[in-house]
């Protein structure tokens, strides 16, 4: 039987790029709805190009779906064209493949990747039709569970789940559809498979639980509605990761998406500890693929999708310990099959500028560094292992290898970050510029002249962060600390060649809130979005102005989540979860970046942070070579 | 060598744009391991040419695109590959291959035959509501010139489409992509013979917005449905006249 749209023909001619919303992609998989007992949606809250770049959606999508009494499809939000279609014609919000209605389905599952989704989330449960909070779903709405790095800190957005999976979904899915099973076949009712679900590892069910709060608005405690329900949850760690699931045959958009080409996960977790950064902390313990698993891999997906470009990733690639011999394989492999490698940022040393030099046209591409702090005194305290030294030396390898054009990346508004550091992005893009000039002689300037584009974000301290206690910079403070680059950029002698571009200072701060919020935000989140906030991570679309005035109805100060200094022994909304970094460890890291000290990285001397709890990985890399 | 590749194209594909079409292929092709040839430079790209684009919302029928190939089994055996990676939607027809001297299909494309139904606002295929259409289409294809408004980058301009309209007539017509062939009602469709060429192309919907005009009838935007039954190139016979035939009647 030939698949029926849910949408008319009309309407799909009507809409930008129609080919978001009908499926029928190779590799997608269609099964008989009558021979599976669970429906599981899968949904990237925002729009397909974006959702169809993720590659967790499409590590679950094949695990879910190799098992035979599970049928996962996918959705993504509807563009706003849609949206307004949707909303007026009353057209249920469907899944791709079957084209069924979401509300159908058992489960709805959405991954949380940034803060500036919420308002998706909130679309997509209404054009659903589902209601938005938990407590007032009934037996046949279909259960709705969150997931991503978002999840660690879910309260903002916890009473609009039922559950939220913490940790990596290879580990506890199975056992979480078969309590569901087991909950249907017994006639048992919505509450009685949430309770259920308290009990499996990595399963956080809010509704379980009420937050308490001191007279100045900060955390007193956690209340438990149910005796059973944990009062921590530790979060899932796949172990195991070379004999895991993995999506051979990934599902292969017919338009154009952000990330369209064969992704190759090649480990997980990164060892370095950027003071910064949530992803170096809650991905701990760093766990390497098996070199010989990716190999095949690689050759298989390429194979099954027919791509033309295959790309690493992880948080840190130059960090893998194989990499060399991976990248010589892939370089044999992929220059008879045609296949192009795309490279993620790999630190800029002789190495990689060979293999680059190999695998990219050295005329047309461009060299990224991280610097992120403009001093080596602001570097020690976010713990960027950087030195200037280091980049001045990789920039004269990149010139003398053809290289012209380099991208630079920096934050403002760091802790402790003082006029003298913002004045040091200016001078170190100069001073890269100027190794230009001094190094390569006139005659050999490819494309005459060098390029550099420095760049700027605002810095947002993120849970599970030592900078997780820092106060953060309000807009005017961001503006001003960016005004301040670009005159430091202008004085400089080479400033011709630098361009500048920096982040828009109001969607860094609403993120900030988003990110270190609480339970008491559930009600400023609705409200924007029924006053038509949504796709905010666009900036076409983002309205700050509807973000102010609902943070204003509800009677919610914005700074009392951003501006202020948290103290030590304050109890923050996450502190339930237990993401294998003890606070203990963070507190450590926050006291250190306080008085300027660095911190050696995993493989150089272990931090105690506590992820060797999880029993493997780089933590007991060390041991097994003895 | 050169090969051509018929393929039809109907269903939810219609909604796949030309160029996502042509994206389609180039990973069709590497995952049925054919072993196409690729252009020299730094940026080596599959020697891949299509006939003639198809906009969104057409089916057909009749859609080419010509490969070059360094090596293959039979032109069977690429049609078996293809087709067991094509997603509903979208079958591979045939597959020929092309003397090494012949033109590359978007040069060869001389004329298309296209097909036009009417939907009802359900859904279902059903009869134009216009009465006495095949006297109307008569009547119109009658005219001594056929003029439209055609917008252009200096504003409007008037174009004669009538020297493109090779043949216009009701028929009563099956559908091509039915899934159970047993199982094909009849049903009213206009069906016309055009010019596709390069210079000349003469667009389906266009054909239709001046007859519903010379009718004084208005449509439900999106009620017809545009098929393209067959792309055609233009051979010379013996008696040197020209004669159309499909693009896959030039094999080997």
């Amino acid at each position: 039987m030939r698949r029926k749209l849910a949408l008319s023909d009309e309407i799909l001619m009507q809409v930008e790029k129609p080919a978001r919303y009908i499926g029928n992609e190779v590799n997608s998989i269609m099964k008989d709805k009558t021979k599976t007992d669970i429906r599981f949606c899968m949904c990237f809250p925002d729009v397909y190009e974006i959702g169809m770049s993720h590659l967790g959606i499409q590590i679950l999508y094949s695990m879910f779906n190799s098992w035979e009494d599970v049928w996962c499809e996918r959705v993504y939000s509807p563009w706003t064209d849609l949206d307004r279609i949707m909303r007026k014609k009353q057209i249920p919000l469907f899944a791709l493949e079957s084209q069924e209605p979401v509300k159908i389905m058992d489960f709805l599952g959405i991954t949380i990747q940034y803060e500036m989704c919420y308002t998706n989330i909130l679309q997509i449960l209404e054009l659903s039709q589902i209601p938005l909070y938990a407590k007032e779903r009934t037996q046949n709405d279909p259960i709705v569970i969150g997931g991503g790095p978002c999840s660690y800190n879910p309260e903002p957005i916890a009473e609009f789940f039922d559950l939220f999976y913490i940790g990596e979904g290879e580990t506890q899915y199975r056992s979480l559809l078969d309590t569901y099973r087991q909950n249907k076949a017994a006639g048992g009712s919505r509450q009685d498979f949430l309770y259920a679900a308290s009990q499996i590892p990595g399963i956080y069910v809010p509704s379980l639980y009420e937050e308490e709060y001191h007279a100045d608005g900060t955390v007193k405690g956690r209340k438990k509605l149910y005796d059973r329900a944990p009062d921590t949850i530790l979060k899932e760690v796949e172990m195991e990761v070379s004999d895991t699931f993995y999506p051979l045959a990934p599902v292969v958009p017919f338009i154009q998406v952000t990330q369209d080409r064969v992704v190759l996960e090649i480990q997980r977790g990164c060892i370095r500890g950027c003071r910064f950064c949530q992803a170096g902390q809650i991905y701990r313990p760093v766990r390497e693929r098996d070199v010989n698993v990716l190999k095949q891999y690689a050759l298989e997906m390429i194979k099954n999708t027919g791509y033309d470009e295959i790309s690493l990733s992880s948080l840190s690639s130059s960090d893998y310990s194989r990499l060399d011999e991976l990248l010589d394989f892939l370089i044999e492999e992929c220059s008879h099959k045609k296949i192009n490698i795309s490279l993620p940022s790999l630190r800029i040393d002789a190495f990689s500028l060979d293999v680059m030099s190999k695998v990219q046209d050295v005329k047309k591409s461009s060299l990224t560094f991280a610097p992120e702090a403009g001093s080596q005194k602001l570097r020690d305290i976010i713990n960027k292992g950087l030195t200037e030294e280091s980049i001045l030396e990789g920039a004269a390898l990149a010139f003398a290898g053809g290289w012209t054009r380099v991208k630079l990346y920096f934050m403002l508004g760091l802790p402790m970050e003082t006029e003298e550091d913002i004045r040091g992005i200016g001078d170190l893009s100069n001073k890269i510029a100027a190794v230009f000039f001094d190094t390569v002689p006139k005659d050999q300037r490819t494309n005459g002249r060098v390029q550099i584009v420095t760049s700027t974000s605002f810095f947002i301290p993120k849970p599970f962060t030592p900078f997780q206690w820092a106060g953060m910079c309000t807009k005017e403070e961001f503006i001003e600390k960016a005004y301040q680059t670009k005159k430091g950029i202008m004085e400089q002698l080479n400033q011709k060649s630098i361009k500048y571009n920096w982040h828009e200072a109001d969607l860094s701060v609403l993120e900030g809130v988003l990110a270190r919020g609480d339970r008491k935000l559930a009600k400023v989140i609705e409200e924007a979005y029924r006053q038509g906030a949504m796709f905010d991570a666009w900036s076409e679309c983002f309205q700050n102005e509807v973000w102010l005035a609902s943070f204003k109805k509800c009677n919610i100060d914005p700074e009392f989540y951003t501006s202020r200094e948290r103290r030590e022994d304050e109890i923050f909304p996450w502190d339930f979860i237990n993401c294998g970094v003890t606070k203990e460890f963070l507190l450590r890291e926050w006291k250190k970046a306080m008085e300027g000290c660095v911190s050696p990285n995993c493989r150089s001397k272990c931090q105690g942070c506590g992820a060797r709890q999880f029993g493997g990985g780089v933590c007991f890399e060390y041991e097994d070579q003895n | 060598m050169k090969i051509r590749i018929k393929f039809a194209k109907y269903g939810v594909m219609k909604f796949i744009g030309h160029l996502d079409v042509m994206r389609f292929f180039q990973k069709a092709v590497n995952r049925a391991q054919i072993d196409i040839r690729y252009s020299e430079g730094f940026n080596p790209h599959q020697v891949m040419s299509f006939a003639a684009p198809l906009g969104v919302g057409i089916e057909s029928a009749g859609e080419y695109m010509d490969i070059e190939v360094n090596s293959m089994e039979s032109p069977q055996a690429v049609k078996d590959a293809l087709n067991r990676t094509m997603v509903e939607g979208i079958d591979i027809v045939s597959v020929i291959r092309l003397p090494d001297h012949a033109k590359n299909a978007m040069a060869s494309v001389a004329a298309a035959r296209y097909r036009i139904t009417y939907k009802s606002p359900e859904g279902q295929i059903t009869a134009f509501p216009i009465d006495t259409m095949d006297a109307k289409l008569a009547a119109f294809y009658d005219q001594p010139q056929i003029p439209i408004l055609k917008k252009t980058k200096k504003g409007e301009s008037v174009f004669d489409l009538k020297p493109g309209i090779y043949e216009i007539c009701l028929e009563q017509a099956e559908d091509l992509f039915a899934e159970n062939p047993k199982q094909k009602p009849a049903f009213p469709a206009i069906s016309m013979l055009v010019d596709a060429s390069s210079s000349g192309n003469v667009k389906p919907a266009l054909v239709l917005e001046a007859f519903c005009k010379f009718c004084g009838v208005e449509l439900t935007p999106f009620s017809c449905q545009i098929t393209r039954v067959e792309t055609y190139t233009s051979l010379a016979k013996e008696d040197g006249e020209r004669q159309l035939v499909p693009l896959d009647a030039v094999g080997m």
